[in-house]
């Protein structure tokens, strides 16, 4: 019994919180949309590339593609390494 | 341990279309909603159902972890050069040299609503389809990895 009271008031605290949070914000006119106007605008004549998602992750943001490249190649690294050490020293066919 | 026949044929029947359907969104990155991480994915989960209906065994035998991991590197090291490639046409990395050359993937996109076409771009679509190498390589590496990790539970 006192646990779900406790539960009842947490869950009435957090529900208040969000509400408040999502209250105060703006949805459909962000405060700062200098950087997305020029990307709509000069994205297409830039980079060519009609998907502007494509445009932004490849060309604009093309440093955070490399690290995300990077990140997954470490990745899979990592799974070689620990499945090898799984399997209890047997030689395995690759790195 | 495979599975039954049915499933094997069902599997043989969708393979290539999860292939097409993969390459076709690593090939449209620069003009539908995708690009190469996401087709990369695709085609690595259709390595996964051929592992699923076949044994792991059996596809382990014409499938080399080393050819895989080759493609990867060979993916990596394309986008990278395909970045530096910039510092010989005389501009800075990562520029998109190719836009608007009118050579390969060079045709001029206009601002505004327009039907799309395949020969845009820049350097964009070789971008795209060396990250999707890479993530079709790494992908199914560790798909195959894990499932080694399980067929030692198994039996």
């Amino acid at each position: 019994m006192k646990k779900e009271v406790v539960m009842i008031i947490s869950l009435v605290i957090i529900s208040a919180f969000f509400m408040v949070v999502a209250m105060s914000l703006t949805f459909g006119s962000p405060a700062m949309t200098d950087m997305d106007d020029y990307f709509l605008r000069y994205g297409q004549e830039q980079t060519g590339t009609n998907n502007q998602c494509t445009s932004v992750t490849f060309d604009f943001r093309g440093f955070d593609t490399l690290g995300e490249s990077t990140v997954l190649f470490c990745a899979v690294i990592g799974v070689a390494l620990m499945f090898r050490r799984m399997q209890g020293g047997e030689e395995h066919e690759d790195e | 341990m495979r599975m039954s026949r049915i499933v094997r044929v069902a599997a043989d029947l969708v393979y290539p279309a999860v292939l097409i359907f993969g390459l076709y969104i690593v090939a449209h990155g620069h003009l539908t909603p995708g690009g190469g991480f996401q087709g990369g994915a695709v085609i690595a989960t259709g390595a996964a159902l051929v592992i699923v209906a076949y044994s792991y065994a059996e596809v382990r035998k014409w499938l080399s972890g080393k050819v895989l991991m080759g493609q990867e590197v060979i993916g990596l090291m394309g986008f990278i050069g395909v970045a530096l490639l910039a510092l010989a046409f005389g501009q800075v990395f990562f520029f998109n040299y190719l836009n608007a050359s009118g050579s390969l993937f060079g045709t001029p996109v206009p601002y505004g609503i327009n039907a799309g076409e395949l020969n845009t771009g820049g350097f964009v679509p070789l971008m795209n389809f060396s990250v999707g190498c890479e993530v079709w390589g790494g992908l199914t590496l560790v798909i195959l990895y894990m499932m080694s990790g399980i067929q030692k539970e198994a039996t």
